[in-house]
């Protein structure tokens, strides 16, 4: 998704892996099945240590889980690493049968982007739930409720942190990855 | 309506991005067959990303003949409730009423599945009526393609299920794999002749040639007993695999699916599969396939 827009990316398995990266995504998937793998695979420190240190980092899905300060619903052994100020719960739209797409409220990403502003498209898969934003998180984009009042947060980012609850590498839209490579970008500058 | 359905009005589920979308997150891990809410909590512990719940694993509907169905909701509903991963079910081939009632169960992936006695010898499932994915089995491409063009948003090379005999999962994957890779160097002309062949939509076999893979993920399923096993069809091609008997009827389910949870991910670093495969205890025992009375991946068309 990445080589969409030119930036060169590669797989990390191991802790050897991470060097000389100037961001990281951490995919979808099952977010306990990523957290043991994290542990057994001995990234879980050195990651950790280099996400304190303001590596950038994307995380999608399963990855905005890992991220999250609070996780509802989870196992109790689960491990996230805390850094995006706000709480999500997994599972939070129901089971595989209510996953959807939908067009979400992106305004900021645009602008930051200086592009033209238009819905974009999100694709939900059993997908976590922002239940609520601390002051340090900055809500990106959202997802219109009919009948709620409020739009539910769907992107989130706090420094170099970056989180969807949504997969946008599953659409054509690549304006997140963009925004996620300039600030692989900005850290590399620093 | 419930205020639910009023607030998610807007948004298009059971769509094809959304059931292909949850195999893709699938990627790289093991499914698990488990019988209890108990086998469940040690596959999701071991780093299942997903469990297929059923009231017999394969190696004994085989050893039990009889009829074997779908099983008990009451089950499928105490797994659900065991575990936070997702949660797959099986219906007899062809049985639309049985995969109906697992999507008003709300499982997660319906398994068409040959594991099962098939229920209609002529016609499998017309997916496309359901919002919940489904993933069938194939033993080659032709086959595979007619489960895509019913609506399956994943395939699984059947394999020889309850074996712990990996050799017919390698001949379906091979199959698979194989002949995906002829038709990519076939000319336009020839994929006609290819779809005839294969007894499959000329529409996806041109898209094959045109993307190089199967419109859909392709795991692995039917055999899979040691961390080795996975490292195999996963370097052969495999996106996951699915562990029926394999993990609870060894010497010590936990650590087994462990390995073969560290064996699939890490399935290239040889180091990696052989320190998860040390003192691992007893493998399933195992049949030969020549000595079997019936061939489950006969079943299905």
């Amino acid at each position: 998704m990445f080589a969409d827009i030119g930036t060169v990316t590669r797989t990390v398995r191991a802790p050897a892996d991470l060097e000389g990266l100037s961001g990281i995504v951490l995919p979808g998937g099952e977010s306990t099945t990523l957290s043991m793998l994290l542990s057994s695979s001995g990234l879980f420190e050195p990651l950790g240590e280099r996400l304190g240190a303001g590596l950038p980092v994307f995380g999608t899905c399963a990855g905005m889980v890992l991220l999250a300060a609070e996780v509802l619903d989870g196992r109790p052994d689960q491990r996230s690493f805390g850094l995006l100020d706000c709480v999500v719960r997994r599972n939070g739209y129901g089971r595989q049968r209510w996953s959807f797409e939908a067009l979400v409220a992106a305004p900021k990403v645009s602008a930051e982007l200086g592009m033209d502003d238009r819905p974009m498209p999100g694709v939900f898969i059993r997908a976590p739930a922002v239940v609520s934003v601390g002051p340090r998180a900055e809500v990106l984009a959202t997802l219109p409720q009919k009948g709620v009042e409020a739009p539910q947060p769907v992107v989130c980012r706090q420094g170099a942190v970056l989180a969807s609850v949504f997969h946008p590498e599953l659409t054509g839209d690549r304006r997140l990855h963009r925004l996620f490579a300039r600030m692989t970008a900005a850290h590399a500058g620093t | 309506m419930t205020s639910e359905s009023v607030t998610t009005s807007d948004r298009a589920t059971g769509t094809l991005t959304v059931k292909r979308g949850l195999a893709d997150m699938l990627h790289g891990g093991v499914i698990m067959d488990v019988v209890t809410p108990e086998h469940a909590k040690v596959a999701e512990d071991a780093g299942a990303v997903a469990v297929m719940a059923l009231e017999r694993v394969p190696a004994d509907i085989r050893r039990d003949g009889g009829v074997a169905r779908m099983s008990d909701p009451a089950l499928i509903q105490a797994i659900k409730e065991a575990v936070t991963i997702p949660v797959m079910a099986k219906a007899r081939i062809g049985h639309f009423a049985e995969a109906q009632v697992l999507e008003a169960l709300e499982v997660d992936y319906i398994d068409e599945s040959e594991v099962l006695t098939p229920a209609d010898e002529a016609h499998h499932i017309d997916k496309w009526a359901f919002s919940v994915p489904f993933v069938c089995g194939a033993t080659n491409l032709g086959e595979a393609l007619r489960r895509i063009s019913e609506g399956a948003a994943m395939i699984r090379s059947k394999g020889e299920a309850g074996t712990g005999n990996i050799v017919e999962a390698v001949r379906h994957l091979r199959n698979i794999v194989g002949d995906v890779r002829r038709i990519t160097q076939a000319d336009s002309a020839e994929l006609y002749r290819r779809a005839k062949e294969l007894a499959a939509p000329i529409g996806l076999v041109q898209e094959i040639a045109a993307t190089g893979h199967l419109p859909v993920p392709l795991f692995c399923a039917g055999g899979i007993a040691t961390p080795a096993d996975a490292s195999l069809v996963m370097q052969l091609g495999a996106e996951a695999v699915f562990v029926g008997s394999g993990i609870f009827k060894s010497a010590d389910p936990a650590r087994r699916a462990r390995a073969i949870v560290e064996a699939t991910t890490h399935y290239l670093d040889a180091e990696r599969v052989a320190k998860v495969s040390a003192g691992l205890g007893e493998a399933m025992r195992g049949e030969e396939i020549s000595s079997l009375h019936e061939h489950l991946a006969d079943r299905g068309w």
